[in-house]
């Protein structure tokens, strides 16, 4: 059973055919042609595949495409305010916090998500934030660094 | 952060102008905007979907393969079996002339580890594929198996490897460095004040890379093949495929250098040559990636090593003979556990100056998951063991563990065991430092002491080495003859390069079973060439020149 599924990717409204049964990261790297979630376990434990749904972080492989239907996806290419990018990622860059890469785009969504809802988390909120992203490259602490450095950021130019 | 640029300063030609300070990653953009290339993010359409049926049993005999019920899933369009392969065994080194061609890349009517693979189904999606793997049906007749190396080494254990013939490998040709004999190391633990005894063994430990192993292969139209793939070594795998493959390499177009996470478990080039096969016989695009649960079980892990050592020691603190015994559980295939041990014995006996060693290191085969590549592999083992084995003997006699570092450290013309002077010493300046960072009190004597004073004079000298009568192990029904195969021969010249440099163009093909063999040059030491696996055992402890 195929379904067309239809919702707003970073910004743009977007439609697919999924197939029965497929998740929504298929349909994100396979016929919507975004590839920055990344699949790393495909069971939902290692946090490589979260992307925002309605600006909450979902794993993309453990739900199912057609629940996205009529749904605001935002992936990590939609973080970046056209060639500006945000300050997480700017803050991710500087701080040296990513090594692979792999783990990144699911990290940023993460701290996105964070950041969205508690603006000047603690050290230990961000922990707990990134607590279901596994990096191999055991990068925590620069990634813990550059997500309360971005706060910083944020916070000086709100004010 | 504090260089200590007081240390060796007249030796100094550097700025250091990086060291301690941030640097942008030259790739760090494409990761933070999801624009970074890694294999499975190149759109491909057509793609058939390749997946091994893989063994249950850790060794068997397969008395028969059933696929047809697999051949009527829908959307299956071919399986891959071991008549399929160009090349029925290869071993990742030989095309460096090192090693014997001892693994299938599908099972060759045995199997010798749990999840190995069988035959490959190739379908036009994933689910087919899963589907198709779970109803080919093996009719297995288990063997006994072996899953300790000093149980692989004793009689009557169960053969694990045909290629190789017996249940370890030993190459006594252009790459020999498994053994290290200087000095006589039987007198001297006769004669020392107290002899410590220690067994360390480590675990296999899975890379775990968040990205598993994996590729995708797109048949060209003038006959070439595009490999968006992981590996860690680009042209090591193009070539390795080429060979396993016996095409040209010029037909092989590999595209890759992001790796998400390889930690050495991304050499082994395991998915390209099944990949590339598929998209010959098939004229389609291929992926084949591994599952996460593929990744945890079947991917090389470090090995399991055993390090047995005995010090010799004096009540003042001086080392004056270690003894090794070195272990590596290659599991069933060498992969590059044979480097691994090479990197072993080029390592030992640590940085420390011991008049008398012994060093015997041996590549076991059991019916472990193939262990292979994994940071430091040979050196992390064997550090473990004899930093270990340093606080152990220290308590043995008394003697604080820093102090007993800066006691037995290399100085500046000391002569290795690997027959090499010592150049660049830089240990005990490191254990000063460290001890002065800990707050640990050192006596004077320790602290005044200097990497570049004490060493050479009687420490610069090769000891008269007797001849070594080493057993080789009476293990398994293969052909090994120890009067043939060199056992027991003494081995003095160690300065093999580490293989991944050699420069022989043509792998030794070794007839399927039969070890190669070469007899050990009975010439007088070389002189060290100052590279390859000496290297390894000069770098540690070194300081910047």
């Amino acid at each position: 059973m195929t379904r067309a599924v239809r919702l707003e990717l970073n910004g743009v409204e977007v439609a697919a055919v999924a197939e029965g049964g497929e998740n929504l990261l298929s349909l994100l790297r396979g016929r919507l042609g975004d590839t920055s979630p990344k699949a790393g376990c495909l069971q939902g434990t290692c946090g490589a595949c979260t992307v925002l749904v309605d600006g909450e972080p979902v794993l993309a492989c453990l739900m199912l495409a057609e629940a996205a239907d009529g749904r605001r996806v935002t992936t990590v290419r939609g973080l970046a305010d056209g060639p500006r990018l945000h300050p997480l990622q700017e803050a991710f860059m500087d701080g040296f916090a990513a090594q692979c890469g792999f783990c990144t785009p699911g990290m940023l969504m993460a701290a996105k998500a964070l950041l969205d809802r508690e603006p000047q988390p603690t050290r230990e909120q961000v922990i707990e934030a990134i607590a279901g992203n596994v990096c191999r490259c055991t990068g925590y602490t620069p990634i813990v660094d550059a997500i309360l450095e971005a706060a910083r950021r944020m916070a000086g130019r709100r004010t | 952060m504090r260089i200590r640029k007081e240390l060796f300063a007249d030796e100094r030609d550097d700025d250091l102008r990086l060291v301690g300070r941030p640097v942008r990653r030259q790739d760090i953009e494409g990761h933070v905007t999801g624009r970074s290339t890694f294999y499975d993010d190149h759109p491909v359409s057509g793609l058939l979907h390749l997946r091994c049926v893989r063994s249950t049993e850790h060794h068997a005999r397969i008395r028969s393969i059933d696929t047809s019920a697999a051949e009527r899933v829908p959307g299956v369009r071919r399986i891959l079996r071991y008549a399929d392969l160009p090349k029925k065994a290869h071993n990742i080194l030989t095309i460096f002339n090192f090693g014997i061609d001892d693994e299938p890349a599908l099972a060759d009517g045995k199997v010798r580890y749990m999840g190995e693979p069988i035959v490959a189904i190739l379908a036009e999606n994933p689910r087919a594929a899963a589907e198709a793997v779970a109803k080919v049906r093996v009719d297995y007749d288990p063997l006994p198996a072996v899953f300790d190396v000093e149980e692989a080494l004793a009689p009557g254990a169960p053969l694990v490897n045909e290629y190789i013939g017996r249940n370890w490998f030993r190459y006594w040709g252009d790459y020999d460095c498994q053994q290290i004999r200087f000095g006589d190391v039987e007198a001297a633990l006769r004669s020392a004040d107290l002899v410590v005894t220690g067994r360390y063994q480590m675990s296999p430990i899975e890379h775990a890379p968040l990205e598993t192993n994996g590729c995708i292969v797109v048949p060209a139209e003038d006959g070439r093949f595009t490999v968006y793939t992981c590996t860690q070594g680009l042209f090591f795998s193009l070539d390795n495929t080429a060979a396993q493959l016996k095409i040209e390499s010029n037909r092989l177009h590999f595209v890759g250098g992001t790796v998400g996470g390889g930690f050495g478990g991304k050499v082994d080039t395991v998915v390209e040559p099944l990949a590339v096969l598929a998209a010959m016989l098939t004229g389609r695009p291929v992926r084949y990636v591994f599952s996460r649960a593929e990744e945890m079980q079947v991917s090389s892990p470090r090995g399991a090593e055993r390090i047995y050592i005995e010090d010799g020691v004096m009540r003042d603190g001086r080392i004056v003979a270690r003894k090794i015994t070195h272990y590596h559980d290659a599991g069933p295939y060498s992969r590059l556990s044979t480097y691994g041990t090479i990197k072993s014995a080029a390592h030992h006996p640590g940085p420390y100056y011991i008049p008398n060693v012994w060093v015997d290191s041996w590549c076991v085969f059991t019916n472990r998951t193939p262990s292979s590549a994994m940071r430091g592999f040979g050196v992390t083992g064997g550090d473990f063991a004899l930093e270990s084995h340093m606080d152990v003997v220290a308590r043995a006699i008394g003697m604080d563990p820093m102090e007993f570092r800066i006691r037995n450290a290399y100085r500046d013309g000391d002569m290795k065991a690997h027959r090499k002077l010592t150049q660049g010493a830089a240990l005990i300046e490191c254990v000063q430092v460290a001890a002065e960072l800990a707050g640990w009190p050192l006596s004077e004597e320790a602290r005044r002491a200097s990497s570049r004073v004490g060493g050479g004079g009687e420490r610069a000298r090769i000891p008269p080495t007797p001849p070594s009568r080493t057993r080789a192990p009476a293990s398994t029904g293969g052909r090994f003859e120890p009067g043939r195969a060199g056992a027991g021969e003494p081995r003095r010249a160690i300065t093999p390069p580490p293989a991944w440099t050699g420069a022989q163009p043509a792998p030794t093909a070794a007839p399927a079973g039969e070890p190669a063999r070469r007899e050990p040059p009975g010439e007088p030491p070389r002189p060290a060439s100052g590279h390859g696996a000496i290297r390894f055992s000069s770098v540690f402890g070194s300081r910047r020149r």
